[in-house]
């Protein structure tokens, strides 16, 4: 039956898909990259090849590594949160709570994740406003008005600010991830484990952590790049400001291309996300070969 | 919605049911070793409590803003608002969260189709049909979740104005779907790969076409991780900034994150209306999700699992 003509006509049924991931996906990832070499703008004519010059503006320009050096914070910041702590909130949800009421509070902890990051993000940029905000307000109520700021007013506080935010925003949905993985691990090895006389954080390390290893993995490896990606947040909250402090590789692009229009400049600017997060999805392909083979 | 919620906040009796209902595993246990587990135990729930009213704070503060009055806002900003002042929702609405509330629908509506039906379509062609190089398309499939929007930003923005579709629904609808095929389609084609082959070929001796098998058999089949692959695309569509910034600058076409964005700056001080326009932009999503949590989890958890 499957002849070479019918299977060349089910080619159909991938088509259209195919069409659109490469006219949209794939080739404005190559097209950026040709773009990044030549010094133009939305209205110039004829764009003028100028080699590797925008890369050197970048690595020459101050606000270019501010940027780098947030995302990385962002990228460690995160880690520390959405895996180390949302792991010990799956295994102790798990543990400790018993079904209903573990339901509700997994459904209440995932609610973040699902109201778009710039509802939050002005939600946040209420919350830290120093004239209306709960923030404030709650230090002054316990005693540390000290600690009062303007949060994303200052430089030394915008952008440690917003990565709180992203915090608050998405643990709940790194946890639930990471209940998946526990839920997958044999109930017996737990009742094993118990019945030589091991306590909760001795099962946490020596049964809990190795056996959810392959989603710790993924969400690092989807911490990382998202770190490295962020751009609503930087943009709802402060735009990058006060004084450009709490710049990120995305916010600085879309300034440049679409506020200062160095479309040149920008473009390179995306081929160093882009060299950023296609290191870290090889990564990522490198670890689960090799897991693979193990086996 | 606002008296229920609160209640919830209190975990103190379920605290007290639980650690009476599970005595601690003695097998040689002493007295002392009790007492640590206690108070460990009592700590981790005192955290678990916490973090919740840390989560639902902020939301319930926002809910009880948007009844309020400025002075209100100013005057008790924890308390619950004196009176329902549902005005600020219709505000909000005149000023412009309605429009932006219908764009948002418009576009995610679109877009949910379109993604759903070419997924479903490249998994039964990848999974069922023995596409030429389908090697190579999953590869490329596979390429597609690494790549990021930014990235592709400014050469799209001229391709777009090239198609002329810059700055109209289709910019948005042809990029969200173009964005989500890889996602989409791996989570349908995991799902299909574990329906047997001999639906197939029953399907075939019934006098089926390939075509009439995808239809009738494959896709019903299919239907609850085409409800799980639905909503995710609903979620990412509705929520969805870096285009809708950039490729839309007619205001009345703009979707809410950028619209909201747009108001804040237009309406600075006026805080309750502010805070209604954010209720209602969080609240289908919210809804959506109390709704169908079990398929969304499916959802995110098969998507990332395989």
């Amino acid at each position: 039956m499957s002849t070479t003509s019918t299977r060349w006509r089910s080619v159909a049924w991938v088509l259209p898909a195919m069409v659109l991931l490469l006219v949209f996906v794939y080739y404005p990832i190559v097209e950026n990259l040709r773009l990044s070499l030549f010094s133009w703008n939305a209205f110039s004519v004829s764009p003028t090849f100028v080699g590797l010059d925008n890369y050197r503006t970048a690595f020459g320009d101050p606000i270019f590594w501010t940027a780098l050096r947030n995302n990385t914070v962002f990228a460690i910041v995160s880690l520390l949160c959405q895996v180390g702590v949302s792991l010990v909130l799956a295994a102790v949800l798990e543990e400790f709570v018993h079904d209903r009421l573990r339901g509700v509070l997994r459904t209440i902890y995932f609610i973040p994740a699902v109201i778009s990051i710039t509802v939050a993000g002005i939600l946040f940029s209420f919350l830290y406003n120093p004239r209306i905000g709960l923030l404030n307000r709650l230090l002054d109520t316990v005693g540390l008005d000290s600690w009062q700021h303007s949060w994303l007013g200052e430089p030394g506080t915008a952008m440690g600010s917003i990565i709180a935010m992203s915090q608050w925003q998405s643990i709940g949905y790194t946890a639930i991830l990471f209940v998946v993985a526990i839920q997958r691990i044999p109930k017996e090895f737990h009742e094993a484990a118990k019945v030589d006389g091991a306590g909760p954080v001795r099962r946490f390390f020596s049964l809990t952590v190795p056996m959810v290893r392959e989603m710790t993995t993924l969400v690092m490896i989807l911490t990382i790049s998202g770190a490295f990606l962020v751009f609503n947040e930087v943009m709802v909250m402060t735009a990058g400001g006060p004084s450009n402090s709490s710049q990120v590789l995305g916010t600085w692009l879309y300034r440049n291309a679409f506020l200062n229009d160095d479309m040149g400049y920008a473009s390179a600017i995306a081929t160093v996300i882009f060299v950023i997060t296609l290191g870290i999805g090889l990564v990522q392909i490198a670890v689960g070969r090799r897991r693979r083979i193990e086996y | 919605m606002t008296s229920s919620s609160p209640l919830r906040m209190q975990p103190a009796s379920p605290v007290a049911r639980t650690s009476l209902a599970q005595p601690t595993p003695s097998t040689s246990t002493g007295t002392m070793r009790r007492v640590t587990l206690g108070v460990a135990r009592s700590a981790v729930w005192l955290g678990l409590a916490l973090l919740a009213i840390a989560v639902l704070y902020p939301l319930l503060w926002m809910v009880f803003s948007s009844f309020k009055d400025n002075s209100e806002v100013f005057a008790s900003p924890w308390g619950l608002p004196g009176e329902l002042r549902w005005g600020n929702f219709a505000k909000a609405g005149d000023a412009g969260v309605v429009r932006y509330f219908v764009n948002s629908i418009l576009v995610t509506t679109a877009s949910i189709l379109t993604t759903v039906l070419f997924s479903a379509w490249a998994a039964y062609g990848l999974v069922r049909l023995r596409v030429p190089f389908a090697g190579t398309m999953l590869g490329l499939l596979l390429g597609g979740l690494m790549l990021a929007p930014t990235v592709a930003l400014i050469p799209l923005f001229g391709l777009l104005q090239d198609l002329r579709i810059y700055d109209s629904y289709w910019a948005l609808i042809v990029l969200y779907t173009a964005f989500r095929i890889p996602f989409t389609t791996f989570l349908i084609r995991a799902y299909m790969t574990d329906i047997p082959g001999e639906v197939d070929e029953a399907a075939k001796l019934d006098g089926c076409t390939p075509t009439q098998a995808f239809w009738q058999v494959i896709l019903p089949m299919c239907r609850p991780i085409l409800v799980s692959a639905a909503l995710l695309q609903a979620l990412f569509a509705w929520n969805e900034f870096v285009f809708a910034l950039v490729f839309i600058s007619t205001g009345d076409l703009k979707t809410l994150p950028v619209g909201l964005m747009d108001m804040q700056s237009r309406l600075l001080t006026d805080w309750p209306v502010q805070f209604a326009g954010l209720t209602m932009a969080a609240l289908p999503m919210i809804v959506l999700f109390l709704i169908g949590q079990r398929q969304f989890l499916r959802g995110l958890t098969d998507g990332i699992g395989k």
